[in-house]
C-alpha cells in the first residue's frame, strides 16, 4: 500500500511552556508583490487538528513557503480530513497544477504537548518525498511549523531554508524602545530588552546566542553585549565620545566598533567579552559602519575619506582600503551574503535612500526596491532573502524582506509602533 | 473550555516570565544577572524563552549659565559652528572656565535623512565642532566631552525643511 515510513521523532524541547503560546498577534500578512518566473506550485492543506490548535500550522507553513519566493501556494481547499496518514487522490491536485502537495495534523497529547506530523506528496509522480514529526510543547508549535516549512523547503529546492532562524529589530513605540527577538517571519516577537532611550545597530554573534548592540541608555551610544537566553549583558565598548557600529568577526571573539575617543569616527576591534580597543583606521574624516567577511580576513566598511560616503574593502587588521562602490555619492551601510558573492547597501539616489545589491565579482548593481526610505539591510543565512527597513507610502516604518533580484517582497509584521533595525540571525542547531 | 484553561496557564507563566526581566532603575547603569527563565542546553533545538531587561535614563539636565541658550544650530550639510553662536559659545566656556570641577556633554544631531550609523558620525562631527570651539575659548579638555545621537532624537518631528532645520543642532547639556 502506501510508503509508510518509520515516524522519526524529534522532541523540540520547549523551554517554558506557553508563554509565547497567546496568539494575539498571530495574523498572517504576508504580502507578496511580484511574481517568480520559477516558483514551485505547491498545496498546503490546513493540518488536522488545526482548528484546536493554538497556531495553525498549515498556514504557518505556507506563508513561510510563500514569502520565499520561491513557490506559489495552490487553494488547498476541498480536501477535508486529509493528513500524513492519507492515501489522497492525487488527480484534483493536478487539475489545480499543485506539483507538491503537504499534509499533516497536530494532536494535543494527554500531558499538553502537541505531535505534530506531515507528509509531502510529490504530485506529479504520486510519490511520497518525506514524512516528519515532532513532540513539542504549545510554545514551540510555530517553531514546528517553521521547521516543516525548512524541510519542505531544503527537499524542494536543494538550498537549507531559513524559516526556524530569528530576527532581532527595534521598535519605538512613543518614548519607549524595544528590542525584539522574533521568528523569522516576524511573529512570536519576545522582548530583549526595553528602554526609555534608543536603541540601533543590533547584530547577531555568529553562534546565535547573543547580540551586540548601541543603547542611548546612558544619554550617550555605547554598545552591549547582550545573551539573549540568560537576559544578562555586558558593556562592551563605553569610552569617551561615541561607540557604535558593533560587527562581529566571524569566530565570535571579536567586534569592530566605531569609536570617537580620539576625536572623530574611527574603526578599533574589541575583544567580544571586553577590554582594550585596538584602532584600526587612522583618517581624518569618517569610518564606521564595520562588516567582516566570512573568512575573517577583510573588513568592509563606510568612510568619507574621499569627500562622501563610500563603502571600502581593508584587510583585518587594517592598513590600506580599496574603494567598492562607484555609483553615486552616498552609499552606506553595506551587507555580506554568506557566500560573499553579494554586497547589499543603501545608496542615496534623487534624494531617495534605496537598498541596492551589486555582484561582487561584476561590480553590477541592481536596485531592489520602489520605496524612498530604505535602511539597514540584513542576510538570510541562506542567502536567498535580504531583509530590510523601509518606510511605506503611508509613512509608517515596516521590515521587508526580498528576494536578490527584488521580484518577490514581504512585509513583516511586527509589534506596534514604529520598527526598525532589522538584524537576520544565523542558522540554529 | 479546555482551551481557555490552557490560555490562563499560559498568560501566567508569560507573566511569571516577565517578573524575572532584570530592572535598572539605578544610575549609573549597572549590570545585574538576570536567571535564565529555563537553561537551554546545546543541540536541544528548542526556541528559547527570552527574557526582558529594562534600561531606564534619569539623568537630568543641571547646572550651566544663566539665560544663555544650550543650542547652535548647523546648515544643512555643514558641521561649522556660525558666527551668529558665538556669544552663545562664549558665555559657557567662561562659565566652564570658572570652575574645573563642572562638566559638559555636547550633544550632536543630525536630520531624519540617511542611515543611522552614518548620522551618528555626522552628529559627532557637530559635537566636535562645538568642543573644539570651547577649547579654542581655553576650557580644558577634560570637562567637556563629545557624543552624538544621530538622527535618534530629533527636537521637532516631520518631514520637511521646517523641522530639519531644527534638528541639525547641537546641545550643551550639563551633567
Amino acid at each position: 500500500m502506501h510508503d509508510m515510513r518509520q515516524w522519526r521523532r524529534r522532541e523540540l524541547v520547549g523551554l517554558l511552556g506557553a508563554a509565547a503560546a497567546v496568539p494575539a498577534w498571530a495574523q498572517f500578512r504576508v504580502e507578496v508583490t511580484g511574481v517568480g518566473l520559477t516558483q514551485l506550485p505547491i498545496a498546503v492543506v490546513p493540518f488536522r487538528g488545526d482548528a484546536d490548535a493554538p497556531q495553525k500550522i498549515g498556514a504557518i507553513v505556507q506563508a513561510d513557503l510563500e514569502r520565499s519566493g520561491q513557490f506559489r501556494a495552490i487553494d488547498p481547499s476541498g480536501a477535508p480530513g486529509l493528513d500524513e496518514s492519507s492515501r489522497p487522490d492525487l488527480s484534483p491536485w493536478r487539475q489545480k497544477t499543485a506539483d507538491s502537495l503537504a499534509v499533516g495534523s497536530a494532536t494535543r497529547l494527554a500531558d499538553g504537548r502537541y505531535d505534530v506530523r506531515f507528509r509531502l506528496w510529490d504530485v506529479v509522480k504520486g510519490q511520497s518525498l518525506l514524512a516528519d514529526g515532532f513532540v513539542v510543547v504549545a510554545a514551540d508549535l510555530r517553531l514546528a511549523a517553521h521547521r516543516i516549512a525548512d524541510m519542505i523547503y531544503e527537499k524542494l529546492t536543494g538550498d537549507k531554508g531559513v524559516f526556524s532562524t530569528r530576527i532581532a529589530y527595534v521598535t519605538k513605540a512613543g518614548p519607549r524602545y524595544n528590542l525584539w527577538v522574533a521568528d523569522a517571519d516576524g511573529e512570536n516577537a519576545q522582548s530583549a530588552l526595553a528602554s526609555s532611550e534608543p536603541i540601533i545597530s543590533p547584530a547577531w554573534s555568529p553562534n546565535g546566542k547573543q547580540l551586540a548592540y548601541v543603547s542611548f541608555e546612558s544619554r550617550k551610544p555605547v554598545v552591549y553585549v547582550h545573551d539573549v537566553a540568560a537576559g544578562t549583558r555586558r558593556l562592551i565598548a563605553n569610552f569617551r565620545g561615541s561607540n557604535s557600529a558593533p560587527g562581529w568577526s566571524p569566530d565570535g571573539r571579536t567586534l569592530a566598533v566605531t569609536l570617537t575617543r580620539d576625536g572623530g569616527s574611527q574603526l578599533y576591534t574589541i575583544a567580544a567579552t571586553g577590554g582594550e580597543a585596538k584602532r584600526l583606521t587612522q583618517s581624518s574624516g569618517i569610518d564606521t559602519e564595520p562588516l567582516y567577511t566570512a573568512d575573517g580576513r577583510s573588513i568592509y566598511f563606510v568612510s568619507d575619506r574621499g569627500g562622501a560616503p563610500q563603502i571600502y574593502r581593508m584587510t583585518a587588521g587594517g592598513g590600506d582600503a580599496q574603494r567598492v562602490t562607484f555609483t553615486g555619492n552616498y552609499n552606506i551601510s553595506p551587507a555580506l551574503s554568506p557566500d560573499g558573492r553579494w554586497l547589499a547597501y543603501i545608496s542615496r539616489i534623487s534624494g531617495a535612500f534605496k537598498l541596492q545589491v551589486m555582484e561582487l565579482a561584476t561590480g553590477n548593481v541592481q536596485s531592489l526596491t520602489d520605496t524612498t526610505a530604505d535602511e539597514s539591510p540584513s542576510f538570510a543565512p541562506n542567502g536567498r532573502l535580504i531583509i530590510y527597513a523601509t518606510r511605506q507610502p503611508n509613512g509608517a516604518e515596516a521590515l521587508m524582506t526580498t528576494t536578490l533580484d527584488g521580484k518577490i517582497k514581504a512585509r513583516l509584521p511586527g509589534k506596534g509602533g514604529d520598527i526598525r533595525e532589522p538584524d537576520w540571525g544565523p542558522f540554529q542547531r | 473550555m479546555k482551551q481557555s484553561l490552557f490560555l490562563a496557564v499560559a498568560l501566567a507563566a508569560a507573566l511569571a516570565g516577565c517578573a524575572s526581566g532584570v530592572k535598572l532603575d539605578d544610575v549609573p547603569v549597572t549590570d545585574r544577572s538576570a536567571q535564565p527563565v529555563t537553561p537551554g542546553g546545546p543541540g536541544t533545538g528548542g526556541q528559547t524563552q527570552v527574557p526582558q531587561v529594562t534600561a531606564e535614563d534619569t539623568l537630568a539636565n543641571r547646572g550651566g549659565p544663566a539665560n544663555v541658550a544650550r543650542i547652535v544650530y548647523f546648515d544643512f550639510d555643514s558641521y561649522v559652528v556660525k558666527p551668529e553662536f558665538q556669544s552663545l559659545i562664549e558665555a559657557h566656556a567662561r562659565y566652564l572656565k570658572q570652575d574645573a570641577r563642572r562638566h559638559v556633554v555636547i550633544e550632536g544631531n543630525t536630520d531624519e535623512r540617511g542611515g543611522r550609523e552614518y548620522n551618528l558620525a555626522l552628529g559627532q562631527k557637530r559635537s566636535e565642532a562645538v568642543r573644539q570651539a570651547l577649547t579654542l575659548l581655553g576650557v580644558r579638555d577634560n570637562q567637556i566631552e563629545a557624543v552624538s545621537f544621530g538622527k535618534e532624537k530629533p527636537a521637532a518631528q516631520g518631514n520637511d525643511e521646517s523641522a530639519w532645520a531644527q534638528n541639525r543642532r547641537a546641545e550643551i547639556a550639563y551633567r
